[in-house]
C-alpha cells in the first residue's frame, strides 16, 4: 500500500445560486487546487469527480458533461456517487488509484449545482424514495430527517435546545470562512423560534441548498515530498452503506457510520478515537446530525454528544473542535462540494493555513466525514501530518 | 503488489422483458450465481461492493440506496461508480491492488424495459445550451458514422457485414436474445433512421444483470481452480463536446488500451490475443475500435473484415459472444456483460473453436453521446 | 488559503433571478417509468387490495420482514413463506410536515410516521401517515390501527391504507 498525500486544495464560494455553470465551478476549484500544489493539468494522471443526483442539473450522466471543467479531457476520468456521502468518498476513490500504483497524481473534484431545478432544488428529493411503497404517500426528504431527529431525541432524551447549540456554533464559526453562504451570529432562541418545516425540524436547524465546487490534489509519497514540504497524509479511509429498508432500522444511532469509522480507524491504527483524533469535520446538514455523527464516530458515547457541546468541548478553542469551518449549516450545502469542503478544511487546519478559523490547540490528526442516502451511508477520511 | 483475478461470474435476464422480477430480484439472482461460482459468502468474505448504475435509467435518484441488500452488502462497504461496468471492475481491481481488501464484488444491471421514455432520458445527456437543441443519440451517432466512413472510404457494406457477423455469432450463445441469421442485404434494406444509420445497425434494449467477483492472488488460488487474471486495465475520456471530436478516431479506446498494454507488457496487440470483445454498436464502431486498439490499422481493417479475419473461425475472432447487437444494449452493464462472456470463453465454456484460448481483450464504450471508454486484458 | 480574500464565484440574488437579469435556458421533460414490482412487492400489493398486510419470513434468522422481500439481507438467502401480520402497530418515530416536496407550504400539516407493525419482527416498520389525531397528541410508542379504503376503492397500492389512527386502549 503506497502512502498517499494531499498536496493542494481549492474551492469556490458557496451560494444558493451562482452564475457559473457546473463545468466552470469545477474548473475554478481545480485550478486553485493545482495552483496551491504548484502543478499543471498536464501533470495529472487521472481525475475523479463526485457529484450528487443528476436530477438537480437536468443532465443525465452528468459526470460526462462535467468532465472538461474538471480537467478530465483526454485523461482517465471517473465519477463516483454515494449520495450525500460523496464529498468524502471521492477522495477515497482517488486514494485507491494512487495507493494501487495505477496513478501518481490525481485531481479530485466535488461539484454541485442544485439551483437549476425548478421550482426548488428540494423537489429533486422525492425521487430518491421507493417508487411503489413510498412515493405515493407524497414523501419529501425532510420527512426522513425529522423522523430520525425525533427518534434520536426520544431515545437519548435530547432537547431541541441542546440541538440548537450546534446551529449557533457552526453559523458563528462560518463567519470566518470566505466561502460561507449562511454565516451569522444567532442565538438558541432564534433557532427555536424559526418556522417549523417538518417538526421537530425548524428553518434554522437546516443547511441550505447551494451551488459550489471544491477540489484537492492527491500525490504518491515520492512526488508529494518533491513538490511540497508539508504533505498531509491520508492514513485511514472507510465507508459503509446500510440496508435500503430504513424503516426497519432504529434511527437513533448510525451503525453504518460506526462501521465506516472503524474501517478507517483500523487502517490508521487508531484504537481510542476520542483521544487520538484532534479535531473533526463532521457532516452537519441538520444540526442534530452533528451530534448523531459524533456518536457514530465514537468521538462521544451514545447520547453524550449534547453534553460535550453544552460544555464547549466542540468549540474551536475546546478539547475536540468539531466543524471549525462552520460546517454545512454555516458555509453551505452543495452536496458533493460540501463534503470536499470538509476535506479541504482538515487539510488547511493541519497545515496551519486556516487563518481565523484555525483551532486553538496544535493539531496533528484530523477526520472528515460525510453521510447520505436514506440515512444509510457513512464515509470517513483520516488525515495526518 | 498482488495480482488480481476474476474468480466468479453470474448473470440474470438478458431478455427484452423481465416482468417476473423487480430489479432487486434480478440482482439477487445474478449475485447468487456469481457467489456460488466463486465459492464465497458475501456476508463474510467480501470487502467491497461496487455497483455501476445511472439514476435516470433506474428512475430513482441516488440509486446506490437500493443496491446493498440483494447483493449481500447491507452494512458493508458499498459504492456506485457512475460509469460502465468495466470501469467498475477496474476500480475493484485497484481496490485489491492497493491492499485495501482481498475480495471485491462488481455489479451492473439494466432494466430498460421499465424505462418508458428512453429517448427523453438520452436527450437529457446532451449539453443543455449548444447540443441538446439539435442532437439525439441517433443524430450524434450518424454524424460520426458518416465522417468515419468518408475518411476510411468505406461503402455501406462493411458495417453491414459486421452486423451480420455478430448476429450470427450470437446464435451460438445461449445468452444472446437478439441473435439472428441476417444477411448484409437485409441490414442494408432495413429502414433508414438517420442517414447513414439504419434500424438494423442499432442494438435493441435488453434487461439483464452481471455480477463478477474479483480476488487477490492469494485468495484466488485458495478459492478456485481457474482464476482469470486481470493483466492490464485502462480507462480514458475524450472531450464531452460532440461537435469538437475527431470523428475518425476512438480516442477513448486508444487511450485506455495504451494504458492497459503498458501495464500488461503487451507490445504487439495485433498478435497477442486469441479473441477480442469490443463495443460493436452500429457496426462501424467495431472497426473504429479495432483500429484504436492497434489491432488493425486504418489501411488493413477493411480488407480484414472482407476476407473474414475477424469471423468466429478466423485468425482473430472479434465478438465471438455476438456483441451488443446480439446480447442487447444494457446501458451501464454492457462492459461487465462482455467481461462475463470473455471469462466464460476463457474457461472453455464459449464457442468450441475457442477452447484453449488464453488471452483476451475486452473493450467497452459508454455509449452516445459520450467519448469515454475502457479496456481490460484477461489471461488464463 | 489565508491569502485568498475572495474565492471565485458570482452569486445571483433572488431579485436578479426573478427579473431575468442573466440568460438561461429552460427544458421541461417528463420521464416516465414502469417499475416491475417483482414477486415480493406484487404479493404485498395484492394483500393490500384484500385488506391485509403481508410479510415474508426467513426461516434461518426467523425474522418476519415487512415490507416483504424475496431475499433476506442478513442471511443472504431467499425468504421462505408469506406471513399475514396485523394491521395495528406502534409508532417508532413521527414528524409533522408543514411543507410539500417542492418546498411550498402546506394548507394543513401532515403527520408522518414509521409504524412498527404487530406480528412482524421487532422494529419492522413501514412509512405511512397518521389521521384522526392532533399533532400535539402523537407520541413515540403510541398504538395505532390502519384505516382502509373501502374494498371497491382498493387497487393494490400503499395508499389502499388511507392512514393510521390512534387505537383506543
Amino acid at each position: 500500500m503506497r502512502r498517499v498525500a494531499v498536496v493542494g486544495a481549492g474551492m469556490t464560494l458557496f451560494r444558493h445560486r451562482m452564475l457559473e455553470t457546473g463545468k466552470e465551478m469545477a474548473f475554478e476549484a481545480s485550478r486553485m487546487a493545482l495552483d496551491q500544489a504548484g502543478l499543471d493539468i498536464k501533470d495529472v494522471d487521472s481525475v475523479v469527480l463526485g457529484s450528487a443526483p443528476d436530477a438537480f442539473d437536468g443532465v443525465h450522466m452528468k459526470g460526462e458533461y462535467l468532465l472538461d471543467g474538471a480537467g478530465g479531457t483526454r485523461k482517465p476520468y471517473t465519477r463516483v456517487f454515494v449520495g450525500g456521502g460523496t464529498g468524502v468518498f471521492v477522495p477515497i476513490a482517488a486514494w485507491w488509484q494512487v495507493a494501487s500504483g495505477v496513478a501518481d497524481i490525481v485531481l479530485v473534484v466535488g461539484e454541485e449545482k442544485m439551483s437549476p431545478l425548478l421550482p426548488h432544488p428540494q423537489y429533486a428529493f422525492w425521487s430518491i424514495f421507493d417508487p411503489i411503497l413510498e412515493r405515493p404517500l407524497g414523501v419529501t426528504l425532510l420527512w426522513i430527517f425529522s423522523l430520525e431527529m425525533r427518534r434520536y431525541m426520544h431515545v437519548y432524551n435530547v432537547s431541541e435546545e441542546d440541538i440548537a447549540l450546534v446551529a449557533v456554533k457552526n453559523k458563528r464559526n462560518a463567519l470566518d470562512h470566505p466561502a460561507a453562504q449562511l454565516a451569522a451570529n444567532i442565538t438558541v432562541d432564534d433557532v427555536l423560534k424559526s418556522e417549523p418545516i417538518c417538526w421537530p425540524v425548524k428553518r434554522l436547524d437546516v443547511s441550505p441548498t447551494s451551488d459550489g465546487a471544491a477540489a484537492v490534489v492527491l500525490a504518491s509519497e515520492d512526488i508529494a515530498r518533491r513538490i511540497t514540504d508539508d504533505p498531509v497524509w491520508i492514513t485511514g479511509v472507510g465507508w459503509n452503506v446500510d440496508s435500503t429498508y430504513w424503516t426497519n432500522r432504529d434511527l437513533c444511532y448510525p451503525e453504518y457510520l460506526e462501521k465506516a469509522a472503524n474501517m478507517a480507524y483500523r487502517m490508521a491504527h487508531i484504537s481510542d478515537p476520542k483521544k487520538e483524533i484532534d479535531f473533526a469535520e463532521v457532516y452537519d446538514p441538520f444540526d442534530y446530525k452533528e451530534l448523531h455523527h459524533m456518536e457514530g464516530l465514537q468521538l462521544a458515547r451514545r447520547g453524550e454528544a449534547p453534553k460535550l457541546t453544552r460544555e464547549g468541548v466542540t468549540q474551536r478553542d475546546g478539547d475536540l473542535p468539531i466543524n471549525p469551518s462552520g460546517g454545512l449549516l454555516g458555509v453551505g450545502n452543495p452536496i458533493a462540494a460540501a463534503g470536499m469542503m470538509k476535506i479541504a478544511e482538515v487539510f488547511w487546519q493541519l497545515r496551519g493555513e486556516a487563518g481565523k478559523r484555525q483551532v486553538k490547540k496544535p493539531v496533528r490528526r484530523g477526520l472528515a466525514q460525510a453521510w447520505g442516502d436514506l440515512m444509510q451511508v457513512g464515509t470517513v477520511v483520516i488525515m495526518e501530518r | 503488489m498482488t495480482k488480481v483475478a476474476i474468480i466468479g461470474v453470474g448473470y440474470s435476464g438478458y431478455a427484452p422483458l423481465t416482468p417476473h422480477m423487480s430489479f432487486k430480484e434480478m440482482m439477487f439472482e445474478a449475485a447468487k450465481r456469481a457467489y456460488t461460482d466463486a465459492g464465497i459468502n458475501p456476508r463474510t468474505d467480501v470487502g467491497s461492493f461496487i455497483c455501476c448504475e445511472e439514476d435516470l435509467w433506474e428512475g430513482i435518484s441516488i440509486t446506490d440506496e437500493y443496491v446493498p441488500d440483494q447483493l449481500g452488502g447491507a452494512q458493508r462497504a458499498v459504492c456506485t461508480v457512475s460509469d460502465d461496468g468495466l470501469v467498475g471492475l477496474i476500480n475493484g481491481y485497484m481496490q485489491i491492488k492497493s491492499g485495501l481488501t482481498d475480495v471485491v464484488v462488481v455489479e451492473s444491471h439494466s432494466k430498460l424495459s421499465n424505462v418508458v421514455s428512453q429517448g427523453d432520458v438520452t436527450r437529457m445527456s446532451f449539453e443543455p445550451y449548444y447540443e441538446r437543441p439539435f442532437l439525439t443519440a441517433e443524430t450524434a451517432v450518424a454524424l460520426e458514422m458518416r465522417r468515419y466512413m468518408f475518411e476510411r472510404e468505406l461503402d455501406d457494406d462493411i458495417p453491414a457485414m459486421v452486423v451480420a457477423k455478430n448476429k450470427k455469432n450470437g446464435l451460438g450463445n445461449p445468452r444472446a436474445p437478439y441473435s439472428a441469421i441476417l444477411s448484409m442485404d437485409e441490414v442494408l434494406s432495413s429502414p433508414m433512421v438517420c442517414e447513414p444509420l439504419r434500424k438494423a445497425h442499432i442494438p435493441e434494449p435488453a434487461d439483464g444483470c452481471s455480477v463478477t467477483v474479483l480476488a487477490s492472488e492469494e485468495k484466488a488460488r485458495i478459492l478456485v481452480d481457474q482464476p482469470v487474471w486481470i493483466r492490464g486495465v485502462g480507462w480514458f475520456s475524450d472531450t464531452p463536446w460532440v461537435s469538437q471530436r475527431d470523428f475518425s478516431k476512438a480516442v477513448y479506446a486508444e487511450g485506455s488500451s495504451k494504458m492497459a498494454y503498458k501495464m500488461a507488457g503487451v507490445n504487439t496487440p495485433a498478435k497477442h490475443f486469441d479473441f477480442i470483445e469490443v463495443d460493436d454498436s452500429y457496426g462501424y464502431k467495431e472497426l473504429q475500435h479495432l483500429e484504436a486498439l492497434g489491432v488493425y490499422t486504418k489501411e488493413n481493417i477493411k480488407r480484414a473484415v472482407e476476407v473474414g479475419e475477424t469471423d468466429l473461425r478466423g485468425p482473430l475472432p472479434v465478438n465471438p459472444s455476438g456483441g451488443k447487437i446480439s446480447l442487447g444494449d444494457m446501458v451501464e452493464a454492457n462492459g461487465l456483460v462482455r467481461v462475463v462472456e470473455a471469462v466464460l470463453t476463457l474457461r472453455g465454456q464459449g464457442p468450441r473453436s475457442l477452447r484453449g484460448a488464453k488471452h483476451a481483450l475486452v473493450q467497452s464504450w459508454r455509449g452516445p453521446p459520450t467519448a469515454s471508454g475502457s479496456t481490460v486484458i484477461l489471461e488464463v | 488559503m489565508e491569502s485568498k480574500k475572495t474565492l471565485p464565484g458570482t452569486p445571483i440574488t433572488g431579485t436578479e433571478w426573478e427579473n431575468d437579469v442573466y440568460s438561461f435556458r429552460k427544458h421541461s421533460v417528463q420521464l416516465r417509468y414502469a417499475w416491475d414490482a417483482g414477486s415480493a412487492v406484487s404479493g404485498f400489493l395484492e394483500g393490500l387490495k384484500e385488506g391485509r398486510i403481508l410479510g415474508r419470513r426467513c426461516n434461518r434468522c426467523m425474522r418476519v420482514l415487512v415490507p416483504p422481500r424475496a431475499f433476506c439481507e442478513r442471511c443472504f438467502r431467499s425468504t421462505d413463506e408469506w406471513v399475514e401480520v396485523k394491521d395495528t402497530g406502534k409508532i417508532n418515530t413521527y414528524s409533522v410536515s408543514y411543507v410539500n416536496n417542492d418546498a411550498s407550504r402546506r394548507d394543513k400539516p401532515l403527520i408522518v410516521a414509521v409504524i412498527e407493525i404487530d406480528g412482524a419482527s421487532p422494529g419492522m416498520g413501514f412509512l405511512h401517515v397518521l389521521g384522526e389525531v392532533e399533532p400535539s397528541k402523537v407520541h413515540v410508542d403510541m398504538k395505532v390501527k390502519a384505516v382502509w379504503k373501502p374494498r371497491d376503492e382498493r387497487v393494490g397500492a400503499i395508499t389502499d391504507i388511507k392512514y393510521f389512527k390512534p387505537l383506543e386502549v
